[in-house]
């Protein structure tokens, strides 16, 4: 073994051997995301937001993504289900690899009210799954069946958003409740909702100022959140458009910072 | 650190964009070693830049007049509007000789996660220059990312009762580049506009 000088050093030296040898030290990972935000980075290299299937979410770096001939192209654009090979650095990761399984951008921008709500989808998430590198299965999945449907366009994008936001709530532990009161929980149909309460509630324990949303609201907000498209999709404007502004004042209490996209988000 | 205004001097210079510490002080130094004339004339340039450049009050270009040269030029074709993200895109555009229309400058791309919407960019001014009948054609260049494709969605749709002739340019394989590399989505758009070689 050559000698390099300082125990420290030699050390390095043996440990970054063995790592050559059996490549198990090697800190390369693979794993698919969605990609939730880019923010330019230097002269051609973008920080690119993910939140993928096993790690959570990762903030990597995409060298040379600005660049014409970069060769990820447009796979790193927000919206973007790839596959990735990454390097662990020390802040932050570094993509080496990247290919495309679905790019839900296409289709997503063709329509000014889709891509709207699909923002609103991507900061909501980067929102809600706060911890880097914590797996959120359940959060990737949602994300992904809720691009999905966008670029199907089946639904009305804005009940698409409500429907994502408030299962994405659920699956964080705010569910709404909407079949019981939030305080006493007497079951059945409630005629107030109050957001800081946690959903609807009785005449008894309604607190000051509440809002009394139409019953339709109520079951449109409940049918979102179990997925029951029928019956959404046979909701009326005006309960929609309730829905809408109810989800939003739930979450944004829940999220304490106020989702920034929400405001520009267009109604189909 | 460094006394007075030398470390003035670093701390200034570390505020701009992509300039470092270590590349501050390298800034800083060689400024202290150069000629006295050559440091006035940078500082005249970056007072002048404040003094003097302003946007154009029709495209929104950087001007040092009212107008911009591209606007005041009668030679330029009235009837073609391009719409561009910067006024460093209107260079990129400039520098291709393709192009004898005139610009408009919206300065940015529609972006929500970023707060930044339909009204804080300078398209009510654009539509505005459409309203007068004689512009015929109104070219979206903005950005190819999402954002830009966003916002030539939503101009798109804004500008459809008009009439006009709405395109948007050509996305594809870049010059010099290798097919095997090409992302699904790019290749996608050259496979859809591609052009017959025969005529």
């Amino acid at each position: 073994m050559p000698f390099l000088g300082g125990d420290a050093r030699t050390a390095r030296w043996v440990r970054g051997c063995h790592r050559i040898r059996d490549n198990g030290g090697v800190a390369l990972y693979r794993d698919e995301g969605v990609v939730l935000r880019t923010q330019n980075l230097g002269e051609a290299d973008r920080i690119v937001t993910l939140l993928t299937r096993r790690t959570g979410v990762v903030r990597a770096v995409g060298k040379g993504v600005r660049r014409t001939k970069s060769r990820f192209g447009a796979r790193l654009e927000p919206f973007s289900h790839v596959d990735l090979q990454l390097h662990t650095g020390r802040a932050l990761d570094v993509i080496t690899q990247a290919d495309t399984l679905h790019a839900y951008g296409e289709s997503i921008v063709a329509d000014y009210s889709r891509y709207t709500s699909a923002t609103a989808m991507l900061e909501t998430t980067e929102k809600i799954v706060v911890v880097e590198k914590e797996p959120a299965l359940r959060h990737f999945l949602l994300l992904i069946g809720a691009l999905r449907t966008l670029g199907e366009n089946t639904h009305d994008p804005r009940m698409v958003l409500d429907a994502f936001l408030v299962r994405s709530l659920a699956v964080a532990g705010y569910a709404p409740a909407l079949e019981e009161c939030a305080r006493c929980g007497a079951r059945g149909a409630q005629p107030s909702f109050a957001v800081h309460a946690g959903g609807v509630v009785c005449s008894v324990c309604r607190p000051h100022g509440v809002a009394t949303p139409a019953p339709e609201t109520v079951r449109l907000m409940s049918a979102l959140l179990r997925g029951d498209w029928e019956a959404a999709d046979a909701s009326e404007e005006r309960h929609r458009n309730e829905c809408s502004g109810l989800v939003a004042a739930y979450l944004q209490w829940h999220l304490e910072n106020g989702i920034r996209s929400l405001r520009l988000v267009e109604r189909a | 650190m460094y006394e007075g205004a030398v470390q003035n001097l670093i701390d200034e210079l570390g505020r701009l964009p992509g300039v470092g510490p270590k590349s501050a002080q390298r800034i800083a130094f060689h400024l202290l070693a150069a000629e006295t004339a050559d440091v006035k004339r940078l500082t005249h340039a970056l007072t002048e830049v404040k003094e003097r450049v302003r946007f154009c009050d029709i495209c929104g270009n950087v001007s040092e007049e009212e107008e911009c040269r591209i606007c005041r030029d009668a030679r330029r074709d009235g009837a073609v509007i391009c719409v561009v993200e910067e006024s460093k895109d209107v260079v990129a555009i400039e520098r291709t000789r393709e192009y004898r229309g005139r610009y408009h400058v919206l300065g940015g791309a529609i972006s929500p996660i970023e707060g930044v919407g339909p009204d804080d960019l300078r398209i009510k001014e654009l539509m505005a220059r459409l309203s007068d009948g004689q512009v015929t054609e109104l070219i979206l260049a903005t950005d190819p990312n999402l954002e830009g494709e966003a916002t030539a969605t939503y101009l798109a749709r804004l500008v459809k009762p008009m009439g006009l002739k709405v395109t948007r340019l050509a996305s594809g394989l870049p010059v010099g580049g290798d097919l095997e590399y090409a992302d699904e989505v790019t290749l996608g758009r050259a496979f859809e506009g591609r052009r017959s070689l025969e005529d």
